[in-house]
């Protein structure tokens, strides 16, 4: 019940922060800030206070929903998902710092749809009906859309429309899996079922589950994203308002991964490993293609966004690596890759907000003038071409041994993909920070030096003391 | 416990100077920075003797479990721990004393910088990286301070950003140092999957196990040894500057002085070294990949003596200078020679800092002026710094007495007759030392023989703590060699060589020590104008130019490596960045809506409301459809 009642609460207290808006100015970002921090209190509380171990999936509630096709409200926890619920916990709280001076228009509109999409990214990371899961992505999607139409920049609603698009297609192919293999289990038991357990004991034919696996593939691809339907994130990510993009690197992202391990990887085991070379082989030129285009951009933030695809890119090869090692590292990577791309769209914004410009060639020299901001950067920079000590590393490292020992052609192509994170961490850094000062910038403030050093903090805390996520199986 | 303190002295220093940065005093900021660079020195002393007298021949040490690799078969433990033995040993004394003695130096040669806390802070943040890298028991403890080392040799060389220059030496240097890294890092994977050992000394003694018994390896194993001590050597060549990834270490002469002299002179740039030597037991049993070594090196030390001759700036003649000395040492590891090796990297690392913090002192007296041919004379203007730039000249041209004597002749002696080297290789060596007796012989004529070639008042710096700090470097130059270094205990043996003295002519070594005075002698000669006043009769100074000779500029450019990597590499991957910059994948995709945008207008075109239009439309489908049944 306490998580129907976190989600419930994340759209009250947007409701609330909508209305009172209009009445308080400014009392919006508090009201989610507040509420966000309670809950994500509740949340940890309640995790630690749970008795049975989350080891397994931990079927926490269900009830009938839909009683004509047996679709039921169940909601379920295992340590995957709470990891990736504390990691939307802490981008959420950062997301609303980083909007705190940014938005200033309809802010009440911005903070409900703000929370509205933390609650669909917590309903998706713990729905077990499927039919559920299907009304979490949506949800998640619909509020998120309207950030970046309404509060994003120039080609805010290109950048959203098509961002939709992509999202949406895609999700109907899941749409059709989903429906098809609830029929297949009313075929085989007599019975409709959604609920992914059920699903789980269901013994389907290879012949099957290879076009099932490819209806939920393709829809996590494309949010994950991968070559060559990633392109919906470069403008997403560019246009979205700074909280957006940390919202949509940080943790959108994820559910496409999320949603690869559990409903492609652990449901339908054998097409996965079946189909393991293709979508190994998208991973590697995800990786190589998204560092080299990374290199290639003039803008900030569309540097970022290209690399997001090539550090997703890791994640997916070694999910399809079939390996412990790999997967732990898939796991930190996923992580570790929501806390730098986090950590560097705050970055943009920051630079953004005093220089209204997300040009490259509009910058330089900054380090003169904000020595701690380009401190800052320049360890951001470092965990996203893998600095060892910092999380990104770890994640990195364990996912190329483990596919190295599994597929080691593919790791050694993947590794290019260090040089090529190298080269456009060396182009973002320095035409920034480094040159002639151009101009002058003030230096981080206060919420701006919390946002970074906590983000920093962490990454190095993930990177030196690892053992903090590898202590857990994740159900393999 | 000592041990694992050890690098933490100059990270508490880099922390505060980095937290409080500006509102330290030169004083204070110093005091923090030097301070800490003494006390780890002191503490490095201590250890080693700690280590000399304690029975085992190593020490260890645990700080923390850092994770663990574990698949089906195999496990891990990846630890931060710390391994003191005989190389290490060696390694900590030159990483703390050196660098201590270079930020005495520093402290003092920076002072009037504006940002000088934080160029102390990257210095002590780079002795960090470098104690981790030489104390790592793992691999990959080891490529977390060989990248650290890396950053801050980024950081240093590109210390005075505003210059775009240095920014792209900074890059270049990172770059290309990265794609050495890179394939050290596939070693390291291929390493795991195929041995399941991260642990150095686990690792080693697995290797020399199963290669020592009477079944040794099968023949995949021996495949995967040869890839393993391939890869690894292609980060120890990034990170040594040796080819082909030695185009970095010129450009990174752009850092300030302390920085050339301190880790691209006598401490980073021999992390490749450090890393062939500390995994040699992999290299034993890849003798093919030795004998790449000995040549990587030998052609390294060639070319690099060649380039150093045609240089202009008096910091890049010492840069090709520690890459030909750097070949030196390869040469030596890929000849079995490990200990010379090492010894040589200890007695390079005394006379090349002193070298460089002595250009670096002359440097700055001339505002800055780096070239040598605006130099000149400076014997009689600047005799303290002179006489201590012969002293590092001789050690470096191993004039007999000197460390690099018997550092030198210790790698020259094993070559003729080691297996994986030879008498091709020794010539090469001979050679090569040549070529760096005429260099130091021209440039030490160029810039402190002849006629002065500098207008400008002399800046002359009498710091006590440069002074000093360059005199024991100069008494460590000339008297390191006679520190005997014992690494039998370190380094393995195939088994047990028989003496073979028998075949090695017996004119060898006085080549060997002659070969110096040659050069001598023949750059006395040929540079004649070089060293001679040739302008007091008619008052006229004469300008000496450096030769525009085709073959004197493409080995003044690096023997044109730049340009090659240039067109091989750099201009196609630009090139294919600017063309795709708008993302062909998404253009294609795009063009989805363009189609659905096209029929939408087709669609709306054809519905205008006219009767007459939609009449005809009519007609014309019904007469295409009574065609089409009647055909």
């Amino acid at each position: 019940m306490t998580l129907t009642f976190i989600m419930l609460a994340l759209l009250f207290a947007g409701a609330l922060a909508w209305f009172s808006e209009n009445r308080w100015q400014g009392c919006a970002k508090w009201l989610a800030l507040i509420v966000l921090a309670l809950l994500a209190t509740v949340f940890t509380i309640f995790v630690i206070s749970h008795d049975q171990p989350f080891d397994n999936l931990q079927v926490l509630t269900r009830v009938s929903w839909i009683q004509t096709f047996n679709i039921e409200y169940s909601i379920a926890l295992d340590q995957l998902s709470i990891v990736l619920i504390t990691l939307t916990w802490l981008l959420a709280i950062i997301c609303v710092l980083v909007s705190w001076q940014e938005i200033k228009q309809k802010a009440g509109f911005y903070y409900f749809n703000l929370l509205a999409t933390i609650a669909g990214i917590i309903g998706v990371f713990v729905a077990v009906d499927m039919f559920l899961f299907f009304f979490f992505w949506e949800v998640m999607l619909l509020p998120m859309t309207a950030i970046i139409a309404i509060w994003g920049h120039e080609k805010r609603h290109f950048a959203a429309l098509k961002f939709f698009i992509f999202t949406q297609v895609s999700s109907l192919f899941m749409l059709v899996a989903i429906i098809a293999t609830g029929y297949f289990h009313l075929l085989v038991t007599g019975e409709l079922s959604f609920h992914y357990l059920d699903w789980l004991a269901l013994d389907m034919p290879l012949s099957l589950t290879q076009y099932l696996m490819l209806g939920f593939f393709i829809a996590f691809a494309v949010k994950l994203p991968s070559v060559p339907v990633h392109s919906w994130l470069p403008d997403a990510h560019t246009q979205a308002p700074t909280a957006g993009s940390v919202l949509l690197a940080g943790v959108l992202l994820k559910t496409g991964a999320y949603g690869l391990i559990r409903f492609v990887i652990f449901l339908f085991p054998q097409a996965s490993m079946q189909f393991a070379p293709i979508a190994a082989t998208l991973a590697v030129i995800s990786i190589v293609y998204g560092a080299k285009m990374a290199f290639a951009q003039q803008d900030f933030k569309r540097l970022v966004a290209y690399s997001s695809i090539s550090h997703m890119g890791f994640v997916m090869l070694a999910l399809f690596a079939f390996n412990s090692i790999a997967f732990q590292g898939a796991i930190i990577t996923m992580i570790a890759h929501g806390l730098s791309s986090a950590a560097l769209f705050s970055m943009a914004g920051m630079i953004y907000l005093r220089i209204h410009s997300r040009n490259l060639t509009d910058m330089g020299g900054f380090w003169q003038s904000a020595p701690r901001m380009g401190g800052f950067a320049l360890a951001f920079a470092g965990a996203a071409f893998g600095l060892p000590g910092l999380a990104n590393f770890i994640g990195e490292f364990f996912s190329l041994v483990g596919v190295f020992q599994v597929m080691p052609t593919f790791a050694i192509i993947a590794a290019l993909g260090l040089i090529g994170s190298a080269i456009y961490g060396m182009v973002l850094f320095q035409s920034s920070f480094q040159g002639t000062a151009k101009q002058e910038i003030l230096d981080l403030s206060h919420r701006e030096l919390l946002i970074c050093s906590s983000l920093f903090l962490m990454l190095l805390v993930i990177g030196l003391y690892p053992n903090l996520l590898l202590n857990f199986s994740f159900g393999v | 416990m000592l041990l694992a303190s050890l690098p933490f002295y100059p990270l508490v220093s880099f922390l505060l100077l980095i937290l409080f940065a500006k509102r330290l005093s030169w004083r204070l900021a110093s005091a923090i920075s030097v301070g800490a660079m003494a006390l780890t020195a002191l503490v490095s002393g201590l250890l080693v003797f700690e280590l000399s007298n304690s029975s085992s021949h190593f020490i260890s040490v645990d700080l923390w479990h850092w994770f663990s690799l574990s698949s089906q078969q195999r496990m891990a433990e990846v630890n931060v721990s710390f391994y003191l033995d005989g190389l290490s040993a060696v390694m900590i004394s030159v990483v703390s004393g050196v660098g201590f003695l270079i930020h005495l130096f520093a402290a003092a040669y920076m002072k009037d910088d504006a940002n000088f806390s934080r160029f102390m802070a990257y210095m002590n943040l780079f002795i960090v990286a470098m104690l981790i890298l030489v104390l790592a028991d793992n691999l990959v403890l080891l490529y977390l301070g060989w990248e650290g080392v890396g950053l801050c040799s980024f950081l240093l060389i590109g210390f005075w950003y505003q210059e775009q220059a240095n920014v792209l030496a900074a890059r270049k240097a990172f770059i290309v140092t990265r794609i050495g890294d890179t394939s050290m890092a596939i070693g390291l994977f291929w390493l795991f999957s195929s041995f399941g050992e991260l642990n150095i000394t686990a690792v080693s003694e697995l290797i020399r196990g199963v290669g020592s018994s009477e079944i040794g390896f099968s023949l995949q194993e021996s495949t995967d040894i040869y890839w393993i001590a391939l890869l690894l050597l292609g980060g120890a060549v990034g990170k040594s500057a040796q080819l082909p990834l030695q185009t970095w270490l010129p450009d990174a002469m752009a850092g300030p002085t302390p920085v050339s002299a301190l880790i691209h002179a006598a401490t980073m740039v021999t992390a490749g070294v450090y890393l062939i030597a500390r995994m040699h037991s992999v290299f034993l049993f890849a003798p093919e990949v030795m004998n790449y070594v000995a040549w990587l090196g030998a052609i390294t030390l060639l070319l690099a003596g060649l380039a150093a001759l045609a240089q202009t700036d008096i910091k890049r003649v010492l840069a090709y200078s520690t890459m030909s000395q750097i070949g030196y040492m390869m040469l030596a590891l890929g000849a079995g020679a490990w200990s010379a090796g090492v010894f040589h990297l200890m007695t390079h690392a005394f006379f090349k800092a002193l070298l460089f913090l002595t250009a670096g002192a002359v440097i700055l007296a001339l505002h800055h002026q780096q070239n040598i041919f605006k130099m000149g004379g400076l014997l009689k203007r600047l005799p303290f710094e002179s006489a201590l730039f012969v002293v590092g000249l001789i050690c470096l041209m191993a004039l007999p007495g000197t460390s690099g004597f018997f550092s030198k002749e210790a790698i020259i002696a094993e070559l003729w007759l080691s297996t994986t080297a030879g008498p091709a290789l020794w010539w090469c060596a001979i050679i090569g030392a040549l070529l760096t007796s005429i260099y130091s012989c021209r440039l030490f004529f160029l810039a402190f023989l002849g006629n002065e070639r500098f207008t400008e008042k002399l800046h002359i710096e009498k710091a006590s703590l440069m002074r000093s700090a360059l005199l024991i470097l100069a008494l460590l130059s000339l008297f390191g060699g006679l520190i005997s270094l014992d690494l039998s205990e370190v380094f393995f043996k195939i088994k047990a060589e028989e003496l073979i003295s028998v075949n090695e002519p017996s004119w060898l070594h006085t080549i060997a020590i002659a070969t110096p005075f040659v050069g001598i002698l023949f750059s006395w000669f040929y540079f004649k104008n070089y060293r001679v006043d040739s302008n007091l009769e008619d008052g006229v100074k004469t300008n000496l130019t450096a030769s525009e000779h085709r073959f004197a500029i493409f080995c003044r450019n690096g023997l044109g490596f730049d340009s090659l990597y240039d067109v091989l590499l750099i201009k196609p991957y630009q090139l294919l960045a600017k063309l795709n910059r708008r993302d062909f994948i998404d253009q294609t995709m795009m063009s989805t809506a363009w189609y659905v945008g096209l029929w939408h207008d087709v669609m709306t075109m054809i519905q205008n409301g006219n009767l007459r239009w939609y009449l005809a439309a009519f007609g014309l489908a019904i007469m295409t459809l009574i065609g089409v049944s009647i055909l």
